[in-house]
């Protein structure tokens, strides 16, 4: 992995987000503020969030297997990656979006 | 239930008719309205099926529409499973009497971090829920969640929530669990869905599998409490409420003849009640199956409709072999008159024989069922599992007054009467067919052990098999003993010649008594003659001594008067 992402230039690579919440619930709130501080410090400008509330759309949720509320979807770069929570744990998060934390 | 007041059956517990058959007999109309239900089983027990089709039925025959989640199956796969029952999910989806919802859990692509809730899978219920109005909700198996999903405090949490929630939906709801070790439940989901359990169970009893329904529980009514053995079948799941509590069937006074006239006549002269129940054992090779193909026969010659399973031997062979004494079932059964089912015993477990049995006659609606023969049956299971199968299909027949005949197999020759099958108390008539050997030959002998309610003769009639048919002849009570068979024939054979003999001894001694008559009467005659002439002879000597008399007397008064003359020439002698 490590030599494949060295391969490739970190600009080329796009993250798609998209996190499915379920009206403004404290958890909701939570995950989208540690998820915007995560990206802002480790893929500058190489995101991009797409917040989807299902009580507004409910017919989405099917479409990503959405059942916990909130959860974070990877739509970019491929696999697809799910992590639900309120993404309070850093670390977890990263590992589970595949992202090479910024060393500072 | 009809002393329970107006006012206390509004508030009872509405139930949600599942449509499936025998089901909403056993728990008195089906599901609790409104309320989680959960199916629990080992794997393979059937859960799925019995949702699906609780869904599938409520759309199709009460209209109410209903929402599969499926945790484990594909929304394809699913259509593709039940499309062997019949079932197209697809056309009800278009109808928009069905929503099916895949819910894939992928553990490997799904990373938790800190707190969460099920609310996308509320939106998701709901919104399936209220795109058709759905009246009935499935999910099949939420435990799936729990392998999906790690944090477990939260998951139990939302469980309970969920069915709650549903609750408040107001929905009837299945919930299908795999059963686990010690519980019902492998994740203990019965802790949350209290009001009706439902265990099904799938057991294999000498290599036979049964498969049985039981309500473990159920909140605010009355149900049955056995195990009921169901069936799947290409009509989808069919339970069976077997065991009737009373015994208040419905009586027939109707007379139905057994189709051997000789027979009927040993019966007080009618035949047997119709809706009873007859059993006609005997040994190998006696005619049971005779006896009762002339019972059907009769039947559908009366235009009733009759089933046969038989147990031993193919539709097609009992017709070939019943032809060779005269009788064509094969015509009846091209009327439709006749059913004939044949499977082996050990096709499956007894529990399903019944369920088989009922259902097929549930279809037909006979007047009149063989079974053929039910000693068979003991290859799979014991023999007062027979018994009990028995009773409960008997009850079954009563209450329905169709008459039932069956036969058993009497396996030794020193017959234990009392006790075939032990189904002697329980049937109504009971014929007996015999080996009766003697003299170097094998003759049938038929006796009715007992007939409930007529009166019927005590004595054994040989039964005779010939192309014409059946028939019952007297036995011979000769002076040694009971003749029976070529020893029957011989005897009354000699018994005709000896009536010639007499007819002929007879005659002859009527005209010895003639001549003897006509010697004694000649010689009465000549006695007479002798007694004329010796009555003469006395006679004559009698005329004689009277003629003598009067010539004495002549003589002497001539004497007399001579004597006198003299005197007076003498003078007055005086």
């Amino acid at each position: 992995m490590a030599t494949a992402s060295k391969g490739i230039t970190k600009k080329a690579i796009k993250y798609e987000l998209r996190l499915y919440i379920a009206g403004n619930t404290p958890k909701s709130v939570a995950a989208l503020s540690n998820l915007k501080k995560y990206c802002d410090l480790h893929l500058k400008d190489q995101y991009s969030i797409e917040v989807i509330d299902l009580l507004k759309n409910p017919q989405l949720a099917a479409g990503d297997q959405i059942l916990a509320i909130p959860t974070l979807v990877r739509k970019v770069p491929e696999p697809i990656r799910k992590i639900i929570g309120d993404l309070s744990n850093e670390e977890k998060v990263l590992v589970g979006l595949n992202i090479r934390p910024l060393k500072k | 239930m009809a002393s329970i007041s107006k006012s206390l059956t509004k508030k009872m517990l509405t139930k949600t008719a599942t449509g499936i058959s025998g089901f909403d007999e056993i728990t008195s109309g089906g599901l609790p309205n409104g309320r989680p239900t959960l199916v629990c089983g080992a794997a393979g027990s059937g859960k799925t099926l019995f949702s699906i089709e609780f869904i599938v039925r409520g759309a199709i025959n009460f209209g109410e529409p209903g929402v599969f989640m499926a945790f484990e199956e594909k929304a394809e796969e699913l259509a593709t499973n039940v499309a062997s029952l019949g079932f197209d999910l697809q056309k009800l989806e278009k109808d928009g009497l069905l929503k099916v919802d895949h819910v894939d859990i992928e553990r490997s692509e799904i990373e938790e971090t800190g707190e969460y809730d099920l609310d996308g899978l509320f939106i998701r219920l709901a919104y399936a829920i209220d795109s058709i109005g759905a009246k009935r909700v499935v999910l099949d198996t939420i435990e799936n969640l729990f392998a999906g999903l790690e944090n477990q405090a939260i998951l139990r949490a939302e469980l309970r929530r969920l069915f709650r929630w549903l609750k408040d939906k107001g929905v009837t709801a299945i919930i299908t669990g795999e059963k686990g070790e010690g519980t019902l439940t492998r994740q203990g989901l019965e802790e949350y869905v209290s009001d009706c359990v439902i265990l099904l169970d799938h057991r294999v009893v000498n290599q036979i599998s049964t498969r049985l329904l039981r309500v473990i529980k159920y909140r605010g009514s009355l149900h049955g409490t056995n195990e009921y053995p169901f069936l799947i079948d290409e009509e989808g799941i069919s339970v069976m409420p077997i065991t009737s509590l009373k015994l208040d069937a419905q009586v027939s006074s109707q007379r139905i003849p057994s189709g051997i006239p000789a027979l009927d006549e040993m019966l007080g002269g009618k035949g047997f009640f119709s809706g009873s129940s007859i059993l006609v054992s005997g040994t190998a090779g006696t005619g049971k199956t005779s006896i009762a193909a002339y019972f059907a026969n009769e039947c559908c010659n009366r235009k009733e409709k009759c089933i046969y399973f038989a147990f031993e031997e193919s539709p097609q062979q009992i017709m070939r072999n019943m032809l060779s004494i005269g009788i064509d079932l094969k015509a009846h059964v091209d009327k439709g008159l006749l059913q004939m089912h044949s499977s082996r015993p050990t096709l499956h477990g007894l529990e399903m024989h019944l369920v088989d049995f009922h259902k097929k006659i549930n279809k037909f609606k006979p007047k009149a069922v063989i079974l053929d023969p039910i000693t068979n049956l003991v290859t799979v299971g014991s023999m007062s599992d027979v018994k009990l199968m028995l009773i409960r299909l008997i009850d079954f027949l009563q209450a329905e007054n169709i008459t039932v005949m069956f036969t058993a197999l009497s396996l030794n020759t020193i017959v234990n009467e009392q006790t075939d099958e032990g189904v002697s108390s329980l049937v109504d008539a009971w014929l007996l067919v015999r080996d009766i050997e003697s003299n170097g030959e094998r003759n049938r002998g038929m006796y009715i052990m007992k007939s409930r309610g007529m009166r019927h003769s005590n004595q054994v009639r040989e039964f005779i098999i010939t192309d014409r048919g059946l028939d019952l002849v007297d036995v011979y009570l000769a002076a040694d003993g009971v003749l029976i068979g070529s020893a029957r024939e011989a005897q009354q054979l000699s018994e005709t010649a000896g009536q010639v003999l007499r007819t002929h001894a007879l005659s002859r001694k009527d005209l010895e008594i003639k001549r003897k008559q006509r010697v004694l009467e000649a010689k009465i005659a000549s006695l007479k003659d002798e007694f004329e002439s010796v009555r003469d002879e006395l006679n004559k000597t009698y005329v004689e001594e009277d003629l003598r008399k009067e010539i004495i007397e002549k003589n002497r008064k001539k004497m007399i008067e001579t004597r006198q003359s003299k005197n007076s020439s003498n003078g007055n002698s005086k």
